[in-house]
C-alpha cells in the first residue's frame, strides 16, 4: 500500500532583544554560566516578572507577516513541570490566547502551509551533562528567561522536501524581520515536528510521532525521511504505530523512542497570576504592520524590476538578508547591478564556501567591492586580476587599493610604456614574426604570451594585442 | 463537584508531594470540602458576564528592553545545594 506522509512543525525561535523576557538581564550568546541570572530568572520567591514591550512587538511583527490574526486580548499563562532547568518550576507561555492565530506562509509551489499560532514564552536554562556518570548536572541560568516565539503550523507538509522549504522560507522571514538571528547551530533556532501516514488518497489520519533533537535543515529533511520510512515499514506489516516522541540521534541517521506518550504530561496551564493581560490597541498593531520591513520576496521582486536581475540572482541574493544588504551597498560605489551580481554570486559565494562563513559574518566592505569592480570596468587591472585582488580584499579585509600598491598589480595600458616591450619580444622572436607574416596568424597568440610574460602579467590584453598587430602589420607593408 | 482519592494521587505525583494512604484519605475529606464551598459561587447567575482570568483592573504592564546590571555570580549561586564550574548541581538527568 502506499502511504502519504501528514507532516507539522513546531518552531522555536529566540528572540533577539537586549533583554530576557520578565527581567533586565542580558541575553548576549556565549557569556560564562550563570552571570547573567536575578532573583526573577531564578525563580527566587517573592519576586515579579514585567513583560518586556520588545517581545510583544516582536512577535506582532512575525504575526503580521505570516498573515495572522492578532489576539486584541491576550494573556500569560503557567505551564507546570519539573524540570531542573526550569527554576520556577513552571514556564511562563500562552495556552489559549495565543498573541497570534490562523496566518499561513506558501510554498514556491504555491501551496499554503497553514499556522495555527504563534506564542511568547520564556526559554529555560542549560542542562550540562556529566559524561563521566558522576551522578550529577550542572545547570547554567543565563538562558533562563529569554524570549521564545512558537510558531506552530497546521499539519499541511505533506514531505520532508516541503519541511525543509517551510523551515528554509521561514527562518529567512524572521531574520528578514529583525527578530531572530535563527542559528540552529546556536539553537536559537529549533524545530520538532509531528509526523503520520495515511494511506494514499484517504483523509483518515494515523497515529503520529513526534521529533526531536532537529539541530540542522538537513537533519530535518532526513529524521522525516527516516521516519516516514519506519512507519510505513510497521503499517505494511499490519503492525500499528505508537504515539511516542522520538529523539532523531545524528551520529546513527535513525529516531529513537524516547517517552510514550501514555505516560503524558499534565502541564495544568493557569493564567499566571503575577502578570496582567495584554490588551492590543488597533493603532498600536497598525503601526506595527506599517513599519515592517521589506521581505523576502518583495525585496526579490524589487531586485528584478528596480536592478534588472534575472529571477535566478535575484533569487539566490535576497536568500540571504545580508548577502542582500551587501549587494545594495555595493551598488552605493558601482552602477552595473548585473556585474556585481555576477562577481557576488561566483567570486564572493565560492570564497564563503571555502571558508564555510555566513553572509553576517563577511569581512569584505562593500565599497571596496564597488571600487574593485569599478577598476576592472576601466581597464585599470584584468578580470584575472581583479579575482586575485579580490581574494586577499576578502581574507584580509583591506582595500583593493592596498593590495595594488603592495603586490604592484596595476595593470599597464600606459601605450608608449607597452609599446617598448611589443617592439623588444618583436625583436627576440623573428621566427614567429616571420610566421604570422607567412599567414599563421596563431603565432600572434604566442607573442601576446610573451609580452604578458615580459610585464608580469600587468599588461592589458586588449591594448597589446592591438599594438602587436599595429606593429606586425607595419612590417608587412614595409 | 468532588475528586476521588485516585485524582488525588495523580496530583499529588505531578507536584512531586508524598503523602501517606492515612494523609491522602484526610485530605479528600478537606480537598471536598473546599470544593464545595467554591461551589457556592455556582449559584450566581453570570449571563452575558464575559469571563476573565484577573482579578485586578490592571492591564499592558511592560517593561523597556534595557539592560540591567544581574546578579554577580557567587551571589546567584549563593543559594546552591553545591556548586561546581561555576553552575549549580543537580542529580543526574538521564537523557
Ligand atoms: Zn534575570
Amino acid at each position: 500500500m502506499n502511504f502519504e506522509a501528514v507532516i507539522g512543525l513546531e518552531v522555536h525561535a529566540e528572540l533577539s532583544t537586549k533583554t530576557k523576557i520578565f527581567c533586565a538581564c542580558s541575553t548576549k550568546f556565549g557569556a560564562e554560566a550563570n552571570t547573567q541570572t536575578c532573583p526573577v530568572c531564578l525563580g527566587l520567591p517573592g519576586t515579579l516578572p514585567v513583560l518586556n514591550e520588545k517581545v510583544v512587538e516582536y512577535c506582532l511583527r512575525a504575526g503580521l507577516a505570516l498573515n495572522c490574526q492578532i489576539t486584541d486580548w491576550s494573556k500569560l499563562d503557567r505551564k507546570n513541570y519539573f524540570y531542573p532547568d526550569l527554576p520556577k518550576a513552571y514556564q511562563i507561555s500562552q495556552s489559549d490566547l495565543p498573541l497570534c492565530r490562523d496566518g499561513s506562509l506558501s510554498l514556491a509551489s504555491g501551496k499554503p502551509i497553514r499556522i495555527t499560532r504563534i506564542h511568547i514564552e520564556e526559554d529555560a536554562g542549560k542542562l550540562i551533562h556529566s559524561t563521566e556518570g558522576e551522578g550529577y548536572s550542572l545547570v547554567d541560568y543565563n538562558r533562563a528567561g529569554v524570549p521564545l516565539i512558537e510558531i506552530v503550523t497546521a499539519p499541511d507538509l505533506a514531505t520532508p522536501e516541503e519541511a525543509v522549504e517551510f523551515l528554509e522560507k521561514l527562518r529567512r522571514i524572521l531574520i528578514y524581520l529583525g527578530i531572530s538571528d535563527c542559528k540552529m547551530e546556536e539553537g536559537s533556532l529549533r524545530c520538532d515536528a509531528n509526523i503520520s501516514l495515511k494511506p494514499a488518497g484517504t483523509k483518515q489520519l494515523g497515529t503520529k510521532t513526534e521529533l526531536k533533537n532537529i539541530n540542522s535543515f538537513k537533519a530535518l529533511g532526513r529524521a522525516l525521511a527516516y521516519e516516514i520510512e519506519r512507519q510505513s515499514e510497521l503499517l505494511a506489516e499490519e503492525k500499528t504505530v505508537k504515539q511516542e516522541t522520538r529523539k532523531w540521534e545524528e551520529a546513527k541517521q535513525r529516531t529513537l523512542s524516547m517517552r510514550s506518550k501514555e505516560e503524558a504530561q499534565d502541564y495544568r496551564y493557569f493564567p499566571d497570576p503575577d502578570l496582567v493581560p495584554i490588551e492590543l490597541d488597533p493603532d498600536y498593531v497598525a503601526e506595527i504592520a506599517a513599519a515592517l520591513p521589506e521581505l523576502p520576496e518583495e525585496k526579490k521582486h524589487r531586485f528584478i524590476e528596480d536592478y534588472h536581475l534575472p529571477e535566478y540572482d535575484a533569487e539566490l541574493i535576497t536568500g540571504s538578508k545580508y548577502l542582500a544588504d551587501f549587494f545594495e551597498a555595493v551598488l552605493k560605489h558601482y552602477c552595473n547591478p548585473k556585474a556585481a551580481s555576477n562577481f557576488i554570486m561566483g567570486e564572493l559565494l565560492r570564497l564563503m564556501g571555502e571558508e564555510g562563513l555566513d553572509p553576517e559574518d563577511l569581512k569584505v566592505n562593500p565599497a571596496h567591492l564597488g571600487d574593485l569592480l569599478q577598476r576592472i570596468d576601466e581597464g585599470e587591472i584584468s578580470i584575472t586580476q581583479g579575482k586575485k585582488i579580490f581574494e586577499r580584499v576578502f581574507r584580509t579585509g583591506a582595500s583593493p587599493e592596498e593590495i595594488i600598491q603592495a603586490e604592484g598589480l596595476r595593470q599597464i595600458s600606459d601605450q608608449t610604456q607597452l609599446l617598448i616591450v611589443v617592439n623588444k619580444v618583436i625583436q627576440d622572436y623573428p621566427q614567429s614574426v616571420r610566421d604570422y607574416l607567412g599567414g599563421k596568424e596563431k603565432a600572434a597568440g604566442f607573442l601576446i604570451g610573451q609580452i604578458m610574460r615580459e610585464t608580469k602579467g600587468q599588461a592589458n590584453p586588449q591594448v597589446i594585442k592591438g599594438l602587436l598587430i599595429e606593429e606586425l602589420e607595419k612590417m608587412r607593408q614595409e | 463537584m468532588s475528586v476521588s482519592e485516585q485524582e488525588l494521587r495523580q496530583v499529588a505525583e505531578l507536584v512531586r508531594l508524598a503523602f501517606s494512604e492515612d494523609e491522602l484519605r484526610v485530605l479528600v475529606g478537606e480537598f471536598n470540602r473546599i470544593l464545595q464551598f467554591v461551589a457556592k459561587l455556582n449559584a450566581v447567575d453570570t449571563t452575558g458576564v464575559p469571563p476573565t482570568v484577573q482579578g485586578v483592573k490592571v492591564k499592558n504592564r511592560f517593561r523597556p528592553d534595557q539592560v540591567r546590571p544581574s546578579l554577580p555570580r557567587t551571589e546567584a549561586l549563593k543559594n546552591a545545594v553545591a556548586v561546581k564550574d561555576g553552575s549549580f548541581v543537580v542529580p543526574q538527568i538521564m537523557e
